[in-house]
């Protein structure tokens, strides 16, 4: 059977905060259209609204107006085709990596595919850890544990919000590529926030860039480099070039909170 | 913040690690030195107390303690029994409803406004000062001993509980909505667990102070109940069988440390 072609489709999305001190637009009209099976970043200063963006197509933010969709199906509250990746890796401490990663099925009532999921624990190195507590791991395993849990309920749409933010450079550069194998072999419609721009261009498709108060796409990067990758492009020109002229464009933006982008 | 809620977390850690959970025991030396330090006081006391040849009535040995715990046990044993309905009766209604007050007013935080400083007064005032307007309203049966119990360790079970049910965890909760959770499972699956170490604490700090209200109250009359035979034997100087009650108590307060050391360990293991 041909998979449904299903594209994330937000239209005119505007949130107003109301603040003692005045409405904060966090988004003004914002449009993107992720095609199924692309992988895209959305970097930009702190405060662009990136986090609110994610937080309202996941479902657990309700925007002022415009329109979020899964093909032809509105997105109003959380939907079963759209998983979600936090920041830190968000397990429950009181429940085992196994019970940790039946919760969602747990939630919906569904009974847990438990071959499937010992192959995606196998699959990124945590064969035999079902049965570990969460602070019995380190930070990298924990977030292993958390991209199973993300990915066993089978979602079409997978949302990262800045999921790898607290771990280690090495860690990190682990996960990126942990994520880039997985993506080639899933083929998931993934959407990314981030800090780092090194992560962004090196998972992406396309890396669009945020403006601050009111948020709003001011630029799409396209990436041009051969999938599947690996951590050796991180150390091309390309790469770097790339990486900067991205950089460049946060900076020129109007916000003091681009300065703590710059620094990164 | 989720840096901020961790760390509201891990004051938690401390708050119920402190009182569910002694210095852990590491090897056989440190339990022969704790043993050998009861040996020397116990045996200490008796040497002692013969040497001076003080008077039972005044400061009876540890071994004619244990006789007398033996020898009256028949007297004393449906004393304990009415002592311990009491507590259970009493416990169980307070703490049961100190903990769903807690479940409920927490999700309503005019509400909790509200009523804490009301609930802080019941914590911060003896119970047992409440007794002899009890026993004049209620009599010298059971039931002000009942409901001085509930009201000592309700309020300590709720504002405890209540500590608990305010963690909050917005990325948690999140998880939970991200999967389409309702708000019962949010609070089944989330909340509960989350406040389970300091609702345990509650519980074991409700369970002390029902035993102080609980004896303090038949000491105060009835003429039933542990409490009411301490009053009896030091007023009779009948001081061995006086000890031998102390003893009592000094186990069943070891018992409710023991149980809810284990229970915090088995329900709030995770945070430690």
């Amino acid at each position: 059977m041909k998979k449904q072609d299903k594209p994330l489709l937000v239209r005119g999305a505007t949130k107003v905060y109301e603040t003692s001190s005045g409405d904060v637009h966090a988004l003004q009209d914002v449009d993107l259209t992720v095609q199924q099976g692309e992988f895209i970043s959305v970097v930009g200063p702190s405060g662009c609204g990136k986090t609110t963006l994610l937080w309202s197509i996941a479902g657990l933010h309700q925007l002022s107006s415009g329109a979020i969709a899964l093909a032809d199906e509105p997105i109003e509250k959380p939907h079963p085709s759209i998983g979600m990746m936090f920041q830190s890796a968000n397990l429950l401490p009181w429940r085992t990596i196994q019970q940790n990663i039946e919760f969602p099925f747990e939630i919906r009532g569904q009974i847990p595919d438990r071959s499937k999921i010992d192959a995606l624990l196998n699959r990124v190195g945590l064969g035999g850890f079902g049965s570990k507590m969460p602070k019995e791991l380190s930070g990298g395993m924990q977030q292993r544990a958390s991209i199973v849990r993300a990915l066993s309920s089978d979602p079409d749409v997978l949302l990262m919000d800045e999921p790898f933010g607290a771990l280690d450079a090495f860690t990190r550069d682990e996960m990126n590529l942990l994520m880039e194998e997985i993506w080639e072999e899933t083929q998931k419609t993934i959407m990314l926030i981030t800090h780092s721009i090194q992560e962004a261009v090196f998972l992406s498709n396309k890396v669009y860039v945020m403006s601050a108060r009111p948020g709003r796409m001011h630029k799409v990067f396209d990436v041009p480099f051969e999938r599947p990758r690996d951590l050796k492009l991180m150390e091309t020109k390309e790469f770097f070039d790339l990486v900067n002229e991205i950089k460049a464009e946060i900076q020129h933006q109007p916000s003091s909170a681009a300065a703590a982008v710059a620094a990164e | 913040m989720s840096d901020s809620t961790n760390s509201n977390a891990s004051s938690g850690v401390n708050m119920s690690g402190g009182l569910t959970s002694g210095p852990k025991i590491q090897n056989m030396s440190e339990v022969f030195a704790i043993i050998a330090v009861a040996v020397v006081i116990i045996g200490g006391a008796e040497f002692l107390l013969r040497f001076f040849e003080v008077k039972e009535f005044v400061m009876p040995t540890p071994s004619a303690i244990v006789t007398a715990l033996f020898v009256h046990f028949d007297e004393i044993a449906p004393h304990l029994g009415y002592t311990l309905v009491e507590l259970v009766v009493g416990y169980t209604i307070g703490a049961s409803i100190g903990m769903i007050l807690a479940a409920v007013i927490t999700q309503f935080p005019f509400v909790e406004k509200i009523i804490t400083p009301y609930i802080l007064l019941l914590v911060t005032t003896p119970m047992l000062a409440l007794v002899p307007l009890l026993i004049l309203n209620f009599g010298f049966g059971y039931a002000p001993r009942i409901i001085a119990v509930a009201l000592a360790a309700g309020p300590m079970v709720m504002i405890n509980s209540a500590t608990g049910f305010r963690r909050v965890d917005h990325d948690k909760i999140a998880l939970a909505r991200s999967y389409g959770a309702t708000t019962f499972q949010i609070f089944t699956k989330i909340r509960i667990p989350m406040a389970m170490p300091m609702i345990i604490v509650g519980l074991m700090m409700g369970a002390i102070f029902s035993v102080i209200t609980a004896i303090g109250a038949e000491m105060s009359g009835g003429g039933f109940g542990l409490g009411s035979k301490l009053t009896t034997f030091s007023s009779t100087l009948r001081t061995a069988e006086f000890f031998a009650v102390i003893l009592i108590l000094a186990v069943m307060g070891i018992c409710i440390y023991v149980f809810f050391s284990w229970l915090g360990k088995k329900l709030a293991g995770w945070e430690s």
